[in-house]
């Protein structure tokens, strides 16, 4: 994964609450056994919408989502992310992810950055004002800043720091590889096993 | 923090942990299960070829097919072919990595969470995985059941573990006896109306009181299946006589000296008396009605004697920004009696609603009647074991008398990426767990209900309870 310092691009405004991954990528994009290339598929459905934000051309090449409070929710799906990421986003703002999705962003290398609401709007006004303006994420000091307004965003310090760094989690957990061989040895013998099968 | 004082969430955590997070690290903890299947796996494993990685333990992996496979003409090939892409990608995973699989046509095929608990897989205390949200549906037993994204599907296939950050936990504390007509699908339709669906955000919720304790193992699944829809990373209920009686005799379920020590384990898994939860919310089973959502997320529900809401009587500008726009999607007007409205399909089934015991709670219903005019309604089994139980007590025969369509075993109409879709602009009432724009069919419109509601409403045309069926 590519180390992430700091960016800077254009921001969006996605004014709306409860932004689930149905709407992020609909079901019928999931059947891709491909893990890139789902540009297309980002907010597929809102995207017919002429009015939808991402069809404005002073969004249309954004890569910062500035939404409102329960972003992600919903199904599992890091085809969410990965939409996201293929249309170009970097970053997210919200004042309230969804826990998967939250993680999944931090497998993917995308920011998933908490805010306040009173951030939130203060951020969507300015963007508001001034349609197609750059804010930059600087994930070492946990800032966002557009213009004159600079806001702090919050992201658990360990995935901050996997970011940061660019560091693999498998390879990170294989680390502890003798750790978890010695937690096999112990674990008792009804536990579940699925092999061989049993009829 | 002593051994006394822990709940049942922190007991299964504790006993997982194989390395201690330090310095903000999170805690990695051993997956005692790994369920597979075909839509958020394939990446995963090219993530494994690519870094000559193996699976660690094919023998605590297990694979079958749900998400896109069709419900009619199984015995032929999959006619979508991005679809049978998908299927052709996971059966050949499952080869070259040695994991067992239960592919369409299979006695054992089905929803991955419907087959997990009738193998006697899915056990109290244990933690369970699979890249699906509503994998929630396992903390029924007592086990630490989560839904996981892709690339956390291909670390537990690599190392068996996952680094997870630690969960508050919040008690919801149901109290009293459900009156009839009134479901556990009710239950938690209320409490995530009650506490939004970002209120259970950073928790896993544990199911507690009087009225959990009565319900059955199918019923308890129900709940927990859509802690996720209350925005939860788990939903749990400490196992007990219930759970012993679901799980004993079960192909994988442990047997002699085993069952006894694990017996003894999971009676030591309820959480203490003087332990104490980060939130509690509590809900009076006695005067709880039949729910049903009225918006585009499952946090918009009301009792099925309730009108449509107003926007205006939202406090918060989000909640009420929401209303109006899934007001207008749904094609609703505030004030309406939800018992007046229309639908056009009722779908019985899902991971949610399509065990055994939901289809006997509709077919008791139907049983002798005939739907509405221009009411379709799909029966679908939430596994093959389900459907051949159903025909041989002939619940099959109940439904397709009634009109209905009995259908093979998979995801079905609850997402929509099979051909079982609704229409734009068709309105559903559905056994499901999303009422998300689009969810099951572009512009398609869904109420989420009970199976007794779904019933009742495909008799009347109009969402029910089966109480209004006695009023004629």
């Amino acid at each position: 994964m590519e180390k992430f310092t700091t960016f800077s691009g254009i921001a969006v405004p996605l004014r709306r609450s409860n932004v689930d991954t149905d709407q992020i990528i609909p079901a019928v994009y999931l059947k891709r056994i491909t893990k890139t290339g789902f540009e297309d598929a980002l907010f597929a459905s809102w995207r017919n919408d002429p009015e939808f934000v991402l069809n404005d051309p002073a969004y249309k090449h954004g890569s910062v989502l500035i939404a409102g409070p329960d972003f992600g929710t919903g199904s599992s799906r890091e085809h969410a992310v990965w939409a996201l990421r293929d249309y170009g986003f970097k970053a997210v703002l919200s004042s309230k992810f969804a826990d998967i999705f939250k993680g999944n962003s931090g497998k993917q290398g995308l920011i998933a950055g908490e805010i306040t609401d009173e951030d939130t709007q203060k951020l969507w006004d300015a963007i508001l004002a001034n349609p197609g303006v750059e804010i930059t994420i600087d994930l070492v000091q946990r800032t966002a800043t557009l213009g004159d307004l600079t806001v702090k965003f919050s992201i658990d310090e360990y995935t901050r720091w996997r970011l940061l760094e660019g560091l693999d989690d498998i390879g990170l957990t294989l680390r502890d590889e003798s750790s978890i061989t010695d937690f096999e040895a112990r674990r008792p013998n009804w536990m579940p096993k699925t092999l061989p099968a049993k009829h | 923090m002593t051994k006394t004082n822990l709940t049942l969430a922190e007991k299964v955590w504790n006993d997982h942990v194989v390395v201690k997070g330090e310095n903000g690290a999170p805690d990695l903890l051993f997956i005692d299960l790994h369920l597979l299947h075909e839509v958020t796996s394939p990446q995963a494993f090219d993530g494994l070829r690519l870094a000559g990685r193996q699976v660690r333990r094919p023998d605590l992996t297990i694979a079958t097919e749900d998400h896109n496979t069709p419900t009619i003409d199984i015995d032929k090939p999959i006619a979508d072919p991005t679809s049978r892409t998908q299927i052709e990608a996971l059966r050949h995973n499952a080869k070259e990595f040695g994991i067992r699989i239960h592919s369409l046509g299979d006695i054992e095929q089905g929803i991955v969470h419907v087959v997990g608990p009738q193998l006697g897989l899915t056990m109290p205390g244990i933690t369970v995985v699979c890249g699906d949200s509503h994998t929630s549906t396992h903390g029924a037993f007592g086990a630490l059941a989560l839904g996981i994204g892709t690339s956390e599907v291909e670390h537990v296939l690599a190392t068996q573990t996952l680094p997870l950050k630690p969960f508050k936990t919040m008690a919801i504390n149901v109290e009293g006896t459900l009156r009839a007509g009134v479901t556990s699908k009710d239950i938690i339709l209320a409490v995530i109306a009650k506490i939004g669906t970002g209120g259970g955000q950073g928790y896993v919720l544990e199911y507690r009181g009087s009225a959990i304790r009565d319900l059955s193992m199918e019923a308890r699944m129900t709940i927990c299946n859509m802690s996720i829809e209350a925005g939860a990373r788990a939903g749990m209920v400490a196992p007990d006589q219930t759970t012993y009686d679901y799980l004993k005799g079960r192909v994988h379920a442990p047997v002699g000296k085993d069952w006894d020590e694990a017996i003894k384990y999971w009676d030591s898994l309820a959480t203490d008396e003087n332990a104490v939860f980060d939130a509690q919310v509590f809900l009076d089973a006695n005067t709880l009605d039949p729910f049903v959502t009225w918006g585009t997320n499952p946090g918009q529900g009301v009792s099925l004697n309730d009108v449509v809401p107003f926007p205006e009587s939202f406090t918060d500008p989000n909640e009420k920004a929401a209303a109006v726009r899934a007001l207008e999607y749904m094609d609703l007007v505030a004030g309406t009696k939800m018992k007046d409205i229309k639908v056009d399909t009722v779908f019985l089934g899902s991971c949610t609603n399509s065990r055994i015991e939901d289809l006997r709670a509709a077919a008791e219903i139907l049983k002798g009647k005939t739907k509405a005019e221009n009411i379709r309604m799909l029966v679908v089994p939430g596994s093959a074991r389900v459907r051949l139980e159903a025909e041989h007590e002939g619940l099959d025969k109940i439904f397709l008398d009634f009109g209905a369509e009995w259908r093979f075993a998979g995801c079905s109409m609850c997402l929509g990426m099979n051909p079982d879709q609704l229409a734009p602009g068709e309105r559903a009432a559905s056994t499901s767990n999303r009422n998300f724009e689009g969810r099951q069919g572009k512009g398609a419109r869904t109420h989420l209900v009970s199976p007794l509601v779904a019933a009742a409403t495909a008799i009347r045309g109009t969402l029910s309870a089966p109480a209004d069926l006695e009023e004629n």
